[in-house]
């Protein structure tokens, strides 16, 4: 893409610090405008203006930049070119395409490859819906094109642009830079309407108005689903120290969350943990869909050693990419890995701009941008009229693994779903390692009514008997902590028995097994009841009189734990088997107490 | 002909400042050339303002006064010449050698900051490297490509485990694949550096290793430099001349004191204990340079060493390096005290790679279930332990009595081993069965009956 070049007076570089860079001769710049530094043409941002002075951070290494330098302006803030052609593509922190990055350097990414974006060649088989004379509004569908096997993009009018139809081409094949529509506005002024449009990635994208969220997202992950629940559009943060399985947690939401659109962002990560991605999001299926994951999925990759201002614009460009399938009336589910990262490219901007740091060197406006970003989530009515959702679940990677740390403590702050991971239970290899007692879920009662209409009238009531059991047991260990278990009465030590099951058979889950990884809501809550169902025999027999470890069938417990991978996720007919089982031992067992 | 300056406006610790520079860019080579002597030191333009240029000096600062040197900027960013020949030489923190050998030439060369790999270019690490020694083959898997860090304290015998795992570890497929090691020493003791010279030796691969050493006594701005002069000819052996690359580095912790010392002298505001905000990017810039690339045969796997102060993984340190590399081999210091070695503390040990370098076709198909059953068990042996202490093991039940004879049995025989002691993957695993049969059956509930069936050792 061609930077349109203004006649508009350029900047001398004066100054060079890393990422950051001054220049001279900037009166006519634009705050946020997009600017090109240096013979290599480096892609740059203005985020200080002060007289003729401006500051500039630079997406790309500055090494070889020398003062006296000239400072290009392109007369629009940074923008993404939004089309079709995002899907099933893997882009940097400001948008372009790592394939193509790879045609023109084989290895490694260099600096000066200009601004690069969506493929502007390819041809779309497109189908347009208006006729002249129809009435355009903002943010309204003019035509559709099936940019992926599983997903339509319904191509948009620009979210600042109406009018009425004036001319539209025949259905056919057109690249993202044909104008298929033309339209006048009410100023009688012709506008050309496009597959894509471009839009400044630190604006919002406007919305009809904001609902209510009252449908959970489900990811087939039981801890999830049942115990901490995500609304479609919601907000979560899972915050956990290294080694914790966060990336885990998000790749397994990414793979199995059923909203339309996932927008994965691997921000300041592991190179090797988007290589992995890329090679296994195309094979895994999507059970909804039949077809691949990938299908659906956009991928931005500011790994830990690409350059740090680009970190910064990787969240920014994540987030409007997911609010343009979100105008087309998709639910999109956005994960950030990690959202502490972008804390710290901030930070260290912040730094070399020798601004006065708040709490651990971070800037003082670091919760207002947490705010500002996980406020553009949620469940809306597009301009179009259509529903549509944003759901943004963030990693935090707390310093330490402390939680009290700026970054985790002012994200608890904006989000609604706390997933609390912990280091002990990852250390014993419990996975998904998410702590019950310190996460939690502020979706419960909103989406009380949707579990108790579409799972079972009791699904809840069940869940918070179970986590009360959790809950018990807590207590109960720093006892036997103290005392060892088998001074404990029976019936304690009976929650005991549960709560072991309810950890090792229903909360830890095992993505690498094929029917593990993702667990229908049905089978979940089966599951549950079915444990809960043990339970409360177990109690019938303590009132009589037995002791624990004769209610302790080795032999059921053990089908307990393994009932995630025994029982097959379409066929759940084993779970009434292993109730009855139940009653066949207690039947026994209690009549030779009862004598 | 690039200008020359005289006047030295300040210096400050490992940086010098000097003003009324024309035409230099960021990231410069310098030459600063003492005029009594000759003596030629090097630094790098790291700030320019206006007209007023920081240079940081990779060796000692001391002497050097307004008027008694020579400021030659040459025009040229901070580049290595590469070549095969690098291998069995010895050079310092710059690339300069240090063995009396003479200069490399080359018309390759190579700038030291490396840039960052396409993730769309990479491959994603999947062959096992057996290293011998059954607590990292069986729990903490090496994979070829990975960056995988031991965390160690002060006195804990990490030189030698990284020393054992050179000598044993088997790098490539087939022998038409090479491979080669790269050493980089940043602010050892000469002790240190000795040792692994000496391992080296002993292990004949001396003439394929490459060492960049920076000593203790070194001048600090050279530790910055030491790993990525290091890791770029690692990049150069690895991906132009498609070897297979072992890179051991030591001590991360040096180096992070110099950054922060560095930053310090900048003035530049200091995140946590003092460290600058940047440090995660900076570490990173190292360790992303590990891997492995498509469809070409050669690889960096990347074994640094750092010592965490105090013991405390909590510390900037081992904490943003475990947020970067992919796992880590943690050193128990109360294990080092019961005289096992290698002391891997397996708990908080990881690889995050293992998952896909494993079972079936690379290792063994219980190898995962093994791995896990016996990271429940031995987690549970710490609980019971605890225990243990306020009621004494007489009191406990039988099970945990159990759990008491296995924790003491897998130290003694699984994580203890010989330095010269190499197990096979094969071996450790039966190990691991053999140690799991001390438990009750009930408790691994992590096994799956076929292969409890083919595995479970069967009592006589």
């Amino acid at each position: 893409m061609a930077v349109k070049q203004e006649n508009k007076a350029k900047g001398i570089i004066s100054a060079i610090n890393g990422p950051v860079i001054k220049g001279k001769n900037m009166t006519s710049f634009k705050m946020r405008e997009m600017v090109t530094v240096g013979e290599q043409r480096l892609i740059g941002e203005v985020i200080v203006l002060e007289g003729d002075i401006g500051t500039i951070q630079v997406y790309e290494e500055t090494e070889g930049l020398k003062t006296g330098q000239e400072i290009t302006p392109t007369g629009r803030p940074l923008s993404l070119k939004l089309g079709p052609g995002m899907l099933k593509n893997m882009f940097d922190g400001i948008q372009r395409p790592l394939e193509k990055i790879q045609e023109l350097s084989p290895i490694f990414i260099p600096e000066g490859i200009g601004l690069l974006s969506i493929d502007d060649k390819k041809l779309w088989s497109a189908t347009l819906t208006v006729k002249p004379g129809d009435l355009l509004l903002a943010g309204s569908s003019f035509g559709t094109v099936q940019e992926t096997q599983v997903i339509k993009n319904r191509l948009l009018v620009p979210p600042n642009l109406s009018g009425t139809v004036v001319s539209v081409v025949p259905d056919g094949e057109y690249t993202i830079e044909d104008a298929l529509v033309t339209i006048r506005d009410a100023k009688n002024e012709l506008h050309e309407l496009k597959m894509a449009h471009e839009w400044p990635v630190r604006t919002p994208r406007p919305n009809a108005y904001r609902r209510e969220t009252l449908v959970p997202l489900i990811t087939g992950q039981r801890v999830i689903d049942i115990f901490f629940p995500i609304a479609k559009g919601g907000t979560a943060a899972i915050p956990g120290g290294f080694g914790t399985g966060k990336t885990m947690t998000q790749h397994q939401l990414a793979k199995w969350s059923d909203a339309d659109i996932i927008v994965y962002i691997g921000c300041g990560e592991r190179g090797n943990e988007m290589t992995e991605v890329i090679e296994d999001f195309p094979k895994l299926i999507d059970p909804r869909s039949g077809k691949s994951i990938m299908e659906r999925t956009v991928l931005i990759a500011n790994t830990s050693n690409m350059p740090v201002a680009a970190r910064e614009a990787s969240i920014y460009t994540g987030i409007t990419i997911a609010e343009y399938y979100r105008d087309m009336g998709y639910a999109v589910a956005m994960m950030a890995d990690s959202t502490s990262r972008w804390a710290e490219a901030l930070r260290e901007i912040s730094g070399r701009l020798e601004e006065m740091p708040a709490e651990e060197g971070y800037p003082a406006y670091l919760p207002s941008r947490i705010a500002e970003f996980y406020e553009r989530a949620g469940s809306i009515e597009t301009l179009g009229g259509d529903d549509g959702s944003i759901t943004i679940i963030g990693a935090v990677s707390p310093a330490g693994g402390d939680f009290s740390e700026p970054v985790t403590e002012n994200t608890k702050r904006f989000v609604n779903v706390f997933l609390a991971l912990d280091k002990s239970l990852a250390y014993a290899r419990h996975y998904p390692a998410i702590n019950w007692l310190e996460s939690y879920s502020g979706y419960i009662k909103i989406l009380s009514d949707w579990y108790e209409d579409n799972v079972a009238p009791d699904c809840i009531t069940l869940r918070n008997k179970m986590l009360e059991l959790m809950y018990e047991e807590n207590k109960l260990q720093e006892m036997v902590m103290l005392v060892g278990e088998d001074v404990l009465p029976d019936d304690q030590r009976w929650v005991l028995e549960i709560a072991k099951i309810i950890k090792v058979g229903y909360l830890q889950q095992n993505a690498y097994n094929k029917d593990d990884t993702y667990v229908p809501l049905e089978k979940q809550y089966a599951m549950l009841k079915a444990i809960e169902y043990l339970y409360e025999r177990g109690r019938e027999g303590l009132k009589l009189g037995i002791p624990t470890s004769q209610l302790k069938n080795v032999d059921i417990f053990s089908q307990f734990i393994k009932m995630k991978y025994t029982i097959p996720n379409d066929d759940l007919s084993g779970i009434e088997t292993l109730k009855d089982e139940i009653d066949q031992y207690y039947e026994v067992l209690f009549k030779k107490y009862e004598n | 002909m690039k200008k020359e300056y005289l006047q030295i406006d300040k210096v400050v610790g490992p940086l010098i400042q000097i003003s009324d520079v024309d035409d230099v860019f960021y990231g410069e080579v310098v030459d600063i050339v003492e005029i009594s002597t000759g003596n030629i030191k090097k630094g790098k333009v790291i700030k320019i303002e206006e007209k007023n240029v920081i240079i940081q000096v990779f060796q000692n600062t001391a002497g050097l006064a307004a008027g008694n040197s020579i400021i030659k900027f040459t025009g040229e960013a901070f580049n290595l010449p590469m070549s095969l020949d690098l291998q069995g030489r010895i050079f310092n923190g710059i690339g300069q050698p240090i063995d009396n050998g003479s200069d490399i030439f080359s018309l390759v060369e190579a700038n030291i900051n490396g840039r960052p790999i396409n993730p769309m270019s990479r491959e994603y690490p999947r062959n096992f490297i057996q290293t011998g020694i059954s607590s990292i083959d069986t729990l903490a898997t090496l994979i070829r490509g990975q960056k995988l860090p031991i965390f160690s304290g002060n006195g804990l015998p990490h030189n030698e485990l990284a020393a054992q795992i050179v000598r044993q570890a088997r790098l490539g497929d087939n022998v038409n694949e090479e491979f080669g090691v790269v050493f980089a020493a940043i602010g050892v003791k000469h002790d240190d550096e000795k040792f692994f010279r000496k391992s080296f030796d002993e292990a004949n691969v001396m003439d394929r290793v490459v060492m960049f050493v920076n000593y203790a006594d070194d001048p600090i701005a050279e530790r910055v430099t030491t790993p990525r002069c290091a890791l770029t000819a690692a990049e150069y052996l690895a991906f132009e001349k498609h070897m297979h690359i072992l890179v051991v580095m030591t001590d991360i912790t040096s180096y992070c004191e110099a950054l922060r010392e560095i930053s310090s002298a900048r003035e530049e505001v200091p995140s946590r204990k003092g460290y600058p905000g940047y440090m995660y990017s900076d570490l990173a810039s190292l360790y992303e340079r590990a891997g492995m690339l498509k469809d070409q045969v050669g690889s960096i796997t990347f074994l640094p060493i750092l010592t965490m102060p105090n013991d405390d993984i909590t510390h900037p340190i081992p904490d943003l390096t475990g947020y970067i590399t992919e796992g880590q081999i943690v050193l128990g210091r109360d294990l080092f005290q019961r005289s096992i070695y290698p002391p891997v503390a397996i708990l908080p040990s990881l690889s995050r790679l293992m998952k896909d370098g494993i079972g079936e076709g690379f290792t063994r198909g219980d190898h995962a279930e093994v791995a896990n059953q016996l990271f429940a068990s031995y987690s549970k042996v710490q609980e019971v332990r605890d225990l243990s202490q306020i009621i004494g093991e007489e009191d406990l039940s039988p099970t945990d009595k159990k759990y008491m004879a296995f924790g003491r049995a897998f130290e003694a025989q699984f994580l203890n081993q010989g330095f010269d002691e190499g197990r096979n993957i094969i071996e450790s695993l039966d190990l691991g069965w053999q140690l799991l049969s001390l438990l009750p059956l009930t408790e691994l509930d992590r096994l799956s009956p076929e292969n409890i069936d083919k595995y479970f050792p069967k009592k006589a």
